[in-house]
């Protein structure tokens, strides 16, 4: 049994009255891609923080490669890579050189060449960082955290403010990291993105894990199913299908048995002489599961 | 020896980017020139009386404005430029990797005084080439030790007020208005001899700058028979280098505020 990269139990965090991470359990395995999602505030970025040891913890048990992160040392610092949200880079130095600086920080670094392959700026290697766009400035911060060969890499929200085509980009990276055997923690804003990389995904909302699995349990728990279509002006749906409408004229059944309930609709749909537009059958993704636990936490708090 | 490499390390990337952005490269050596030749225009043809010795006014100003390249380069330049990279999170970058923070703070404050050292340099070859000041002879000992002491007083002073910055907006402010006053009640601007109220002399003997100057004064003063050692002024600025120094590391500031 080999010890987890992570390790964390009961941690919490206080900023004075305010409780910003209540409790977190966490286990993240060796070659593991790992999500953390929540709503902004949600505690994410302070348990990270903690983890990577820019922040000191106010109670509970934290391990990093088996080291206390909280006690800053070296050792962890050479096997951790960390990608802050915060870019910072020197403007007049070229990829390449950037690159160098931060590998001579680490004992057994990464080969440049490889690191460049990675993140896919081996074209760039020699332009200087501020004429780079937002979306290769952002794979460097990424190639920075790579430098030193880490065993475990923090990616926080890598492609916040990404056009589609960038985003394409960043996720090949991210994969590309998995195929080199990194443990990656990783948060982020976009469900697609955690539902697409992530081996495991955990929801966090206002400072506690509500869930944890991998994408597709976390869906697959999600039992219902919905089927939305619109109906013709004048007709009216049986009661028996407990439906609702949503914004003008469009219907929803939201069912756990698809297959029954969309053979009664449609059934139901011929005899009367009905066209049900814009039928759509749709299966729950990680966004509908992280909607309803944020939601139920929200109306949780209201009540 | 593994310590001194992390440092030059540092200082080979600062530099490499110092040379690549030649418009601000060409105004930091400038800036000092621009000063000397302002000043010694407008009251370079008038002797100034130091304490009883009378110079030219281009001596004067020469030891002034090495005064000012001290203080700019290190307490003005490195104050702004720590807090800018702590905004931009390049400290917390730092943080996060095996390189000791310390290194990464020595290879900046080699960076300021090497320019400082250049600046002085370029300062005192065109007093001599263009108003004829004399070079320090003896004296030299006293100036390179006034130099050091100057630099680590005002790079310890510098990081000091950097910790008291909340964010890089506010910094060419906070650090302005903190210098600009000194530097004109402290014999750096304005010659000691145009008749100010003795307050104003007592005020700036209180703080760094005045003692900066005045033992600048005394190195490049030619008719200085001695090695010119001001033990009272270096005491005063070394002493205020160690209360930066103390605040500097009392509240280390390597992340952004929000």
């Amino acid at each position: 049994m080999g010890e987890a990269v992570i390790e964390v139990r009961g941690l919490q965090k206080r900023y004075g009255a305010i409780e910003a991470v209540r409790g977190v359990d966490l286990r993240i395995e060796h070659g593991e891609v790992f999500a953390l999602l929540g709503p902004n505030g949600a505690g994410k970025t302070t348990t990270v923080e903690i983890l990577e040891g820019h922040r000191a913890r106010s109670g509970g048990e934290v391990r990093v490669l088996g080291y206390d992160p909280e006690r800053n040392p070296v050792a962890l610092k050479q096997r951790l890579g960390i990608v802050l949200q915060r870019t910072g880079l020197e403007p007049y130095l070229t990829v390449a050189e950037t690159i160098d600086m931060f590998r001579g920080y680490y004992p057994q670094p990464l080969p440049l060449d490889d690191v460049l392959a990675v993140v896919g700026l081996e074209e760039q290697r020699d332009q200087r960082v501020r004429r780079l766009s937002g979306g290769q400035q952002r794979r460097l911060d990424v190639a920075v955290g790579l430098a030193g060969d880490p065993t475990l890499l923090f990616l926080d929200e890598p492609t916040t403010g990404f056009d589609p085509t960038a985003r394409r980009g960043a996720w090949a990276m991210i994969r590309n990291l998995r195929t080199l055997g990194k443990t990656v923690l990783l948060t982020t804003h976009y469900l697609d993105e955690a539902e697409v990389l992530a081996d495991r995904v955990a929801i966090m909302v206002r400072g506690e894990i509500v869930a944890e699995d991998t994408p597709t349990g976390l869906i697959a728990a999600e039992t219902e199913t919905s089927i939305r279509f619109r109906l013709p002006e004048g007709a009216t749906l049986p009661e028996e299908f407990g439906h609702h409408e949503t914004t003008a004229g469009r219907v929803e059944i939201r069912t756990p048995d698809p297959t029954r309930v969309l053979h009664a609709l449609t059934d139901w749909a011929i005899a009367a002489g009905i066209a049900l537009e814009d039928l759509t059958v749709h299966r729950s993704s990680l966004e509908d599961v992280f909607l309803r636990l944020t939601g139920e936490e929200e109306s949780k708090d209201a009540s | 020896m593994r310590t001194l490499g992390l440092v030059l390390r540092q200082l080979k990337y600062e530099e490499r980017s110092f040379r690549r952005n030649p418009a601000a490269a060409f105004f930091t050596l400038a800036f000092p020139l621009i000063f000397l030749v302002i000043f010694t225009a407008i009251f370079g043809n008038r002797d100034v009386d130091l304490g009883g010795r009378v110079v030219s006014g281009a001596t004067f100003y020469v030891s002034a404005i090495v005064a000012l390249t001290v203080v700019n380069s290190c307490y003005t330049s490195l104050a702004m430029s720590w807090v800018y990279n702590r905004d931009a999170g390049v400290l917390k970058r730092i943080r996060g990797t095996p390189l000791p923070p310390w290194a990464f703070l020595f290879g900046r404050i080699a960076y300021v005084v090497l320019v400082m050292l250049a600046l002085t340099v370029i300062v005192v070859a065109f007093g001599r080439i263009a108003y004829g000041v004399a070079l320090p002879g003896a004296t030299l000992p006293t100036v390179l030790v006034t130099l050091a002491v100057g630099a680590f007083a005002f790079c310890a002073l510098g990081l000091a007020i950097a910790t008291v910055i909340p964010n890089a907006d506010a910094a060419p402010a906070i650090v302005n208005a903190s210098i600009l006053p000194l530097l004109f009640i402290s014999d750096v601007f304005i010659p000691p001899d145009v008749g100010a109220p003795v307050w104003v002399g007592h005020v700036s003997a209180v703080f760094p700058v005045q003692h900066l100057s005045e033992a600048l004064q005394t190195g490049f003063n030619p008719f200085e028979s001695g090695a010119g050692f001001e033990p009272v002024h270096l005491g005063v600025l070394a002493a205020w280098g160690v209360a930066g120094l103390i605040v500097a590391l009392r509240f280390p500031s390597w992340e952004p505020r929000a």
